[in-house]
């Protein structure tokens, strides 16, 4: 619509005769626009390579090991036998953790920053959870690794295992040693990271409600935690949800801050307390020992498979609860 | 004591927010205990932030002397330094943006200008996005397989393709942002000039919102400075002093991995020293943006 202005505009050409310069105009509009609309098809070809060559380089240890390779809780470089079973449970249960921890934590920050925040500090308090969205994610894996897990192993763990320990059922799911590493000292890093990228989306759609909503909740007598949670959740709801999995997409795939903290043992135990590993930080810690041609490196790139497979499943889904408002006016 | 009269019953105020009573009671108490969690979600997010930077500074800032500055990597003990980690990841982040300016300046062109709505340019939309929050582990064995395994070695040229890879669609949507905020009154003004469309894009439009597209290069360049899953699989670091593209190179997010987690006292030190200088870069970007992004619009 805004842009009739811009197509319209050749045919207006037509009638003058063409002269050297329109032609070299003409000719230079045809070869931007061709170049413009290449640059478009290289990043579609670079994620259909990521695709193609990711699927090719686990086609190895599919052939070796069959589906077989999904199930088995193996992980043994010594017999040369892998399976993905070890972190892919750990990475659906530190990102599941994860995710439970920050909705919660995110939400509290939007529904601070969009209804009670005063006004004197409420941009400086939205730029410091943003900032901590900008740091890099080895800087939270030294800070778990020096800050969180000494104190993990220090008061957490044994407190709850104190507590908790010895109640039938969710007791295993506090026993082990407190080593301070482990899937909750994991996902609990992963649940910071995360946190800020849902928060900001959350507080996005709350403030873009139209406001003649709130008020005439608050007409009613409604208190500040009805409206919340009966017409501004309910309002806002896809792209609240489309915030969740795309903060659950990032857990999925985070590399550094986890390699750090999770302990990397391919053992599937049910403590929570337990060194675990992950997908990500499996890779990244068995990739230099595994030499090219080999069968160790045909199985990370088959991990490397599964890993695209969910997480570019996730991301999609929360593109399409999150999609942008088809192109407004210029 | 006696029953109120039934017309007094229909005009009493609504039970609720301003009487006494169990419902009202119970209201108020849910609505504050909300708001107390809310503030304290906000408080525990802060105090997390704080945590972060206070440790960086208490231990980082001791470690940084000239000697770690301007020194190479030396074996745990002889008093290496963070020199080559520095300068290569000045290098492949330059290189880097190099690359991924362009093409996600075009990109970004494409989509606002070009794409309108059709078919192609909103597969382009969706998957860029994606790319956008791929996790960079991918992209690390993705440049790994395409570069570093037919070429046989690392290289640094690598980590900056790779590096390439993550910022280009960082630019694409913020390009794409901010040519839509351009308004159509200047192309038509640029147009009528008889300007051909490529020079009223570039030079017009492209200028008019050059604050905002300057914003997403800078904020890439943040991006980008800080990863290191991608770096591990492509350039991945290298102990001596080296300049040269083709062959490993050291960056600082790699020496970090690399030194934290050894057994080593002054190895320690000097990450914490690199820990502090990137997330100081990193920030100090980002705080700039948002600031000089206020002002400008």
């Amino acid at each position: 619509m805004g842009n009739s202005a811009l197509t319209g505009f050749p045919q207006t050409r037509e009638f003058r005769p063409m002269t050297g310069a329109a032609k070299t105009s003409a000719l230079s509009d045809t070869l931007f626009s061709t170049i413009v609309r290449l640059s478009g098809l290289l990043i579609l070809l670079i994620v259909g390579g990521l695709i193609a060559v990711l699927c090719r380089g686990g086609v190895a240890a599919f052939h070796a090991f069959g589906a077989h390779f999904l199930v088995s809780r193996i992980w043994n470089p010594v017999t040369d036998v892998y399976g993905a079973a070890a972190p892919v449970f750990g990475t659906l249960v530190t990102t599941f953790l994860a995710v439970v921890m920050a909705v919660p934590l995110a939400f509290g920050v939007a529904f601070w920053l969009a209804e009670m925040a005063p006004a004197a500090i409420a941009g400086s308090v939205a730029t410091a959870v943003q900032l901590l969205a900008a740091v890099p994610s080895i800087i939270y894996g030294m800070w778990g690794f020096f800050v969180i897990v000494p104190l993990m192993a220090s008061h957490v763990e044994p407190f709850a295992t104190h507590t908790f320990g010895h109640l039938p059922l969710i007791g295993t799911l506090f026993s082990g040693a407190p080593y301070g590493t482990g899937l909750l000292t994991g996902a609990i890093i992963l649940a910071i990271m995360i946190t800020p990228f849902m928060c900001a989306v959350m507080r996005d759609v709350f403030v873009s409600m139209p406001a003649v909503l709130r008020e005439s909740a608050y007409g009613l007598g409604a208190t500040r935690w009805e409206v919340m949670r009966q017409v501004t959740l309910p309002w806002s709801r896809q792209a609240v949800i489309g915030g969740v999995v795309l903060g659950m997409g990032r857990a999925m795939g985070e590399t550094m801050a986890v390699t750090f903290v999770i302990g990397n043992s391919n053992r599937i135990n049910w403590s929570l307390f337990a060194p675990g590993n992950t997908i990500a930080s499996l890779i990244a810690l068995e990739f230099p020992e595994s030499p090219a041609g080999s069968l160790k490196l045909a199985a990370l790139l088959a991990l490397g498979f599964i890993l695209m497979t969910i997480s570019f499943l996730t991301l999609a889904g929360s593109r399409m609860l999150l999609r942008r408002k088809p192109a407004t006016s210029h | 004591m006696t029953s109120t009269p039934p017309i007094a019953l229909s005009d009493a105020p609504p039970r609720g927010w301003q009487t006494t009573g169990l419902l009202a009671a119970r209201r108020r108490l849910r609505d504050r205990l909300a708001t107390g969690l809310s503030w304290a979600a906000t408080a525990l997010v802060l105090v997390i932030l704080a945590s972060i930077l206070l440790s960086l500074l208490l231990k980082g800032l001791p470690g940084l002397t000239p000697g770690a500055l301007f020194r190479s990597s030396a074996p745990p003990g002889a008093h290496g330094g963070l020199a080559n980690a520095i300068v290569g990841s000045l290098e492949q982040t330059g290189l880097a943006l190099l690359i991924g300016t362009p093409l996600g300046l075009l990109g970004g062109i494409f989509l606002a200008e070009y794409g309108q709505e059709s078919r192609f340019s909103t597969l382009v939309r969706f998957v860029s996005d994606m790319l956008l929050s791929a996790p960079s582990i991918l992209i690390g064995l993705f440049v790994y397989l395409v570069i570093v395994a037919p070429q046989g070695h690392f290289s640094g040229f690598a980590g900056a393709i790779a590096l390439a890879i993550l910022a280009m669609p960082i630019i694409v949507r913020t390009t794409e942002d901010m040519l839509r905020l351009v308004p159509v009154s200047m192309r038509e003004a640029g147009m009528a000039l008889g300007a051909p469309r490529w020079r009223v894009i570039v030079f017009l439009c492209l200028r008019a919102a050059r604050g905002g597209v300057l914003t997403g290069i800078l904020l890439a360049l943040a991006r980008v400075a800080g990863e290191t899953a991608p770096l591990l699989f492509t350039s991945l670091g290298n102990m001596t002093w080296s300049l040269n593209l083709n062959a490993p190179m050291a960056s600082l997010p790699v020496a970090i991995y690399q030194y934290a987690g050894s057994a080593y006292d002054d190895w320690v030190q000097l990450a914490w020293t690199a820990a502090l200088l990137i997330t100081a870069g990193v920030l100090l970007i980002n705080i700039l943006v948002r600031f000089g992004f206020r002002r400008g619009t």
